[in-house]
């Protein structure tokens, strides 16, 4: 039993199955993403009304924050798996990189909700 | 026909860092790794350190690096490799002396998974019989060797000793799926940690450096599945 300790962390499968759960949701909602903004729509159409139109209602709101907590989580998850693979465990390099993460997870879902959620076309219309 | 041989090579009491010799063998193409190797140890430098017991390619004792891919010196022919040759010691585990590494934390990790039998229901009066689909459950992961040939040849093993590694986990297998045993549970609680199956990231390495043929991938696999099911 030597060399490897027996560690009461039995979450790695939870990990593991959410990759492949948010994989498989990120492919819907990233194609779907594409397909409305840059199939049926384009880049050079895509202006301020069409985006407050878009917002009116709560379904893409959340649509969008979907697509942001899920792709982050999705992404830094992957990193964290990297850092586990090369850093040691209970080292101080670990713990930096793991900080390091979550912080760019929360930063990051905080503002991208933040802007979801508080855009509102009137307060520019009264302008 | 000549081959020319170069070994890393390392004395511990005598070098501070492993270095390269080379050697010009005389050979048979059908001659193997193993022979050549012992040409050299025989006839040129008596110095050489390797292991090797039955040299039929079943005891798994002379696992090494030979041009490049891990294999058994004793199942890979001078035919097949051409005239230059170069063997190193297996990657990721302590070198001893030239092409002998410590196997200790390699057999550590395999003890960990539970590696025999647990059964503590009163024995029948003959055998614990299994049919013959309860024996093919098992059949390509009793095949392991313990080598290490797929352990050293796996990036995650290399990068982070705490995985448990491919060989740790195709004996896991074995277990796990046994008809006879009761302790998959426990065994399953153990792959479930950090260390275990889910730090497999699929590479494959394992798979084509097995000199047993055994699909380690799939039985991880099968493993993460089985992880999955029991706690979802």
């Amino acid at each position: 039993m030597q060399a490897t300790r027996v560690r009461p962390n039995g979450w790695e499968w939870v990990s593991w199955l959410y990759m492949r759960v948010s994989a498989v949701l990120l492919l819907g909602l990233v194609l779907g993403h594409l397909y409305i903004m840059h199939v049926i729509n384009s880049t050079d159409t895509i202006d301020f009304a069409f985006v407050a139109q878009r917002f009116a209602t709560p379904f893409w709101r959340v649509y969008d924050l979907l697509i942001l907590v899920l792709a982050l989580s999705h992404g830094l998850n992957g990193l964290r798996g990297i850092v586990n693979d090369y850093t040691r465990p209970g080292g101080g390099w670990r713990l930096v990189w793991n900080l390091g993460l979550w912080t760019v997870g929360l930063v990051f879902t905080l503002l991208g909700a933040l802007v979801l959620f508080s855009f509102d076309p009137s307060a520019f219309a009264r302008r | 026909m000549k081959v020319h041989v170069r070994i890393k090579r390392f004395n511990p009491e005598k070098d501070r860092r492993p270095y390269w010799a080379d050697y010009e063998v005389p050979t048979d193409p059908f001659d193997r790794v193993l022979d050549v190797l012992h040409y050299i140890k025989w006839n040129l430098d008596g110095t050489l350190a390797l292991r090797r017991s039955c040299a039929h390619g079943i005891c798994g004792s002379d696992a090494m690096l030979i041009n490049g891919r891990n294999r058994l010196a004793c199942k890979v022919l001078v035919k097949d490799l051409g005239n230059r040759i170069t063997v190193e010691p297996l990657r990721g585990l302590p070198v001893i002396k030239d092409l002998v590494v410590d196997m200790e934390p390699f057999f550590a990790k395999y003890r960990h998974v539970m590696p025999w039998l647990v059964n503590d229901e009163p024995p029948p009066a003959r055998e614990r019989l299994q049919s013959p689909e309860e024996r093919a459950r098992i059949d390509d992961t009793t095949k392991c060797i313990l080598c290490a040939v797929c352990t050293t040849a796996c990036p995650i093993f290399w990068g982070n000793g705490e995985f448990l590694g491919p060989a740790a986990l195709v004996a896991a297998h074995r277990f796990i799926f046994d008809s006879r045993d009761r302790a998959a549970a426990e065994r399953l609680a153990l792959l479930a940690e950090r260390s275990g199956a889910f730090k497999c990231r699929t590479v494959f390495n394992c798979t084509d450096a097995c000199p047993q043929g055994i699909e380690i991938t799939k039985a991880i696999q099968e493993l993460k599945r089985a992880i999955v099911l029991s706690r979802a």
